[in-house]
């Protein structure tokens, strides 16, 4: 018998099925990661544990009621104009003596809040508030909050603190990175986030 | 001379495209590692609010998804047009969550679960009082890092 060649695989159609799972793989991908405005809530608290005395001028109340509207400080208020107040009331700095805050530069009202350490922003919400609108709120307030850090992390550091929140995660970043926390850590202290959220209403 | 215009022919050389399987591949095995399955399939309407002072959510095998919303349309005749809660890819009641995360912390290694996160993936047209009461579940539960997911806009968008 005559020995025979074993006939070559046409190949040609090989370019067809990777494309196939090509394009099957494209589709499919979602390379962006999610983001969205992080909080920490607070833990448990036992029954008996009296609440801390805050100072009413300490407190800057943000009532959003069932019809989405917006009430600070007791007047109606539209939502543009909340990152500027919430800034206002936090820097502030009313306070004398010891309470005094040397790195604020409001326009120091006694009856506004006393130091970005004590003041206190209380938000309320009723159960029938649309989440949009509580998440349009409490991005206005955690700007107001990030404004503030950039101001003072600008001055004593010459960078913004979103900058330096970036750096510190940042893979790249070639400085000092216990160094870098630690200044975080100074402006998160002088503007600390107390947003505290009330149980909704009905 | 016919000889030296046998070859003259006024067509193009064919390309040579035997590497072109090789490239395809390449994007082919690309796109396969950098493919995330979508694990969870939609049961509620997740429209997301806008926000744009959010934070990146890295680490994705560190974070428990919890979706609420209306029940998307073909669930409707069901589920009734009522916010609902998804876990994983059921319907769940408020008192499930705290099973839910506990199982969620099993199935993660022990020194990580201090780094888990929830990201609340919520309907913009959610009430709060849900939002509030699955706040509270977590609290319960010790799962105090949440992210409340957002797409990236404006604020104002929230309103129109």
């Amino acid at each position: 018998m005559a020995r025979r060649s074993t006939p070559e695989v046409n190949a040609g159609s090989l370019a067809d099925i990777a494309f196939l799972l090509l394009i099957f793989f494209l589709v499919t991908t979602t390379i962006e990661t999610d983001s969205g405005i992080s909080r920490k809530l607070p833990p448990m608290q036992d029954e008996n544990v009296e609440p801390p005395i805050i100072k009413e001028k300490n407190i800057f109340k943000v009532i959003v009621n069932r019809n989405n509207d917006l009430l600070v400080e007791d007047e109606l208020m539209e939502l543009k104009d909340l990152r500027e107040a919430a800034v206002a009331f936090l820097d502030n700095g009313g306070g004398v003596g010891p309470e005094a805050c040397d790195y604020c530069q409001g326009s120091g009202d006694p009856t506004s809040s006393d130091n970005p350490i004590k003041a206190v922003i209380m938000l309320v919400n009723d159960r029938q508030t649309e989440y949009g609108t509580y998440i349009a709120v409490q991005n206005e307030l955690v700007g107001a909050y990030n404004e503030l850090r950039d101001r003072t992390a600008q001055r004593l550091y010459g960078k913004s603190f979103t900058q330096m929140e970036a750096d510190y995660n940042s893979v790249n970043y070639t400085g000092n990175k216990d160094r870098l926390k630690e200044q975080i850590e100074e402006v998160k202290d002088m503007w600390p986030q107390k947003l505290s959220e009330a149980d909704p209403k009905n | 001379m016919a000889k030296f215009n046998k070859k003259k022919g006024s067509e193009l050389p064919a390309i040579n495209t035997s590497a072109l399987p090789d490239i395809v591949f390449m994007l082919l095995f690309f796109f396969m590692v950098a493919t995330t399955m979508r694990e969870t399939t939609l049961k509620v309407q997740n429209t997301l609010p806008y926000a744009d002072q959010v934070e990146k959510l890295d680490k994705k095998d560190l974070v428990m998804y919890i979706y609420a919303g209306k029940p998307s349309s073909r669930f409707q005749q069901n589920f009734g047009t009522e916010a609902r809660i998804q876990l994983n890819d059921n319907f769940a009641e408020v008192t499930d969550i705290q099973q839910f995360i506990y199982a969620e912390r099993e199935t993660k290694r022990e020194e990580l679960v201090p780094f888990l996160t929830t990201a609340l993936k919520v309907d913009h047209e959610t009430n709060m009082g849900l939002v509030s009461d699955i706040k509270m579940e977590l609290r319960k539960a010790e799962a105090l890092k949440i992210n409340y997911t957002t797409r990236s806009g404006k604020a104002s968008q929230n309103f129109d």
